[in-house]
């Protein structure tokens, strides 16, 4: 079963074919991140994904009646707008306050409800992105580069509250990052993205392909190299590897 | 008690402004000031096809407003330089306009009702289609509300809650067109951009939700209506001019304030 598929999908701005012949699907409870340099296309494939953007070929399908969470790699709220924290939740369905206060206690922005919109911190801003998104009880949450801003607690923080959703509701996650380290380490399935598929499968399987290692070059090895490590012991050693995943966060 | 033309003329200007002050909210936060002047400056082409064909004059105003602001909103979708777009419509609708109603003699003599408005002139039939227009566009805009704000604010988060922002788009085009055919003998084509855009920009430095700007603006548009008419009554200046200079008079007095 998938709340959410593309099949054969080529998006065009103009001329230009952005993305060709791509196809996924996502499963409930799965963790797929998308990987690519630079104007490969990921924001543009969750565009089209959501129906922002029309597919000039093949199809999306989402589930009817489909709850989605979305981050947005970039948003800019006008300042004659005047828009506090704890009434950015509330758009567009609104909620309790004390859902509200929930929901920001889990994305450590606990208190920030009178605060305005527009002058948060970039980190903020993200945080209180994911609270809005997870206040929807999301079926599939689609993540624009969630961790841009984030200090290094706050980065380890969002994944465990990204797994610990999983757990508790079910919720599908695509999400889009360049932080291979974590990416490597938190998700079920990679799809490396350069305008069309290069490559997908579970992050052992990509992280060896040849045609990763096109995309990503030599500078990868480092995280390959530590990823590996972490998962050698993954099944030797527990306390070790709980030591070692200590280790990952706050050097990585 | 509307027998009286200067209450009448007071009912005329707070009524409005239950409509200007919430879209006007709406006409600052999405930066469509210009678009707002082209389609009341449309305004004075509808005069003069209402003269051309018999029709009344708030009819023919509506139909040629809407048509303005249709096209503006599909060449905006379109995704054309809306800067110099807009200021080539707005003005050239402005000038067609003149043009067309220069053909009809009785306009010549009072083109300035028109352009600048006549309240005092407003009877009770006026009245009566300020308030209706004007209650149509708040519930229209209160039906609409949060999904207009969440497209508003940004058009990808509201694709993703199932909103369409086309439509909330049209929502406001609609409602724009309807306060310009309602706008037109309180303050006139010219001025009718200025009565969306300065009382929601003075209540702007006070408020801290859309929903306190957009009723903050109401509240600063019949200040600014009561009082231009005290300030015409008074130095027997134009009233339609005099209802703007005291909004501008509040706006700035708001400015000065720092921003909560
Ligand atoms: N609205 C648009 N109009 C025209 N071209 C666009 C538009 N949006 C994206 N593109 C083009 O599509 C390509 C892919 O852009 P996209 O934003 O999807 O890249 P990305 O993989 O998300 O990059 P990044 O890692 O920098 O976020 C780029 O070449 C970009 O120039
Ligand atoms: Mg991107």
């Amino acid at each position: 079963m998938s709340l959410l598929s593309a099949s054969h999908i080529c998006v065009r701005f103009g001329a230009e074919e952005v993305l060709h012949d791509v196809s996924l699907s996502l499963a409930p409870g799965e963790i797929v991140t998308i990987l690519g340099p630079n104007g490969s296309g990921k924001s543009t494939l969750l565009r089209a994904l959501l129906g922002i953007l029309p597919v000039a070929q093949g199809s999306v399908s989402r589930a009817p009646g489909l709850r989605l969470g979305y981050i947005p790699q970039r948003l800019m709220i006008d300042r004659t707008m005047p828009m506090t924290v704890r009434r950015f939740l509330s758009l567009p369905a609104r909620v309790s306050d004390q859902a509200a206060a929930e929901a920001l206690a889990r994305t450590g922005m606990a208190g920030h409800e009178a605060d305005q919109m527009t002058q948060l911190s970039g980190g903020q801003l993200q945080r209180v992105l994911l609270a809005r998104a997870l206040l929807g009880k999301p079926q599939v949450l689609m993540l624009d580069e969630p961790t841009q801003g984030l200090d290094q607690p706050g980065e380890a923080a969002f994944y465990r509250l990204i797994e610990e959703v999983r757990r508790d509701t079910g919720a599908a996650v695509l999400m889009v990052s360049h932080d291979l380290h974590v990416v490597m380490a938190a998700s079920d399935r990679v799809i490396c993205l350069n305008g069309h598929i290069c490559c997908e499968g579970t992050p052992r399987v990509v992280s060896t392909a040849p045609e990763y290692r096109a995309l990503f070059g030599l500078g990868t090895q480092g995280a390959l190299a530590l990823y590996r490590h972490e998962h050698d012991h993954d099944h030797a050693d527990e306390p070790h590897n709980h030591h070692h995943h200590h280790h990952d966060h706050t050097h990585a | 008690m509307l027998d009286d033309f200067l209450t009448r003329a007071a009912f005329a200007a707070t009524g409005l402004s239950l409509a200007t002050g919430p879209l006007g909210s709406f006409v600052v936060w999405r930066r469509m000031a210009y678009f707002g002047d082209a389609t009341a400056h449309a305004a004075i082409l509808g005069v003069a096809l209402a003269l051309a064909t018999d029709l009344p004059i708030g009819l023919g105003t509506l139909v040629v407003a809407l048509a303005m602001a249709v096209t503006v909103a599909s060449l905006a979708a379109k995704g054309w330089a809306m800067d110099t777009t807009l200021g080539v419509l707005a003005h050239s609708a402005l000038a067609f306009g003149l043009v067309a109603v220069s053909f009809f003699p009785t306009v010549r003599t009072d083109l300035s009702s028109y352009l600048f408005g006549d309240i005092l002139a407003v009877s009770r039939t006026d009245l009566a289609l300020i308030w209706g227009g004007s209650l149509l566009v708040l519930a229209l805009i209160a039906w609409r509300w949060q999904a207009l704000l969440t497209a508003t604010l940004n058009e990808d988060l509201a694709h993703a809650a199932g909103i369409r922002p086309d439509r909330e788009r049209l929502v406001l085009v609609i409602a724009l067109a309807l306060v310009v055919a309602v706008a037109l003998k309180v303050v006139g084509a010219l001025l009718i951009a200025a009565m969306l855009i300065i009382p929601a920009a003075a209540a702007r430095s006070l408020a801290r939700t859309p929903e306190a700007m957009a009723l903050g603006a109401t509240a600063i548009g019949m200040v600014a209506g009561i009082g231009g008419l005290a300030l015409s009554l008074w130095q027997d200046t134009p009233a339609g001019p005099s209802i703007i200079v005291v909004a501008a008079a509040l706006f700035a007095l708001g400015s000065l304030r720092p921003r909560p």
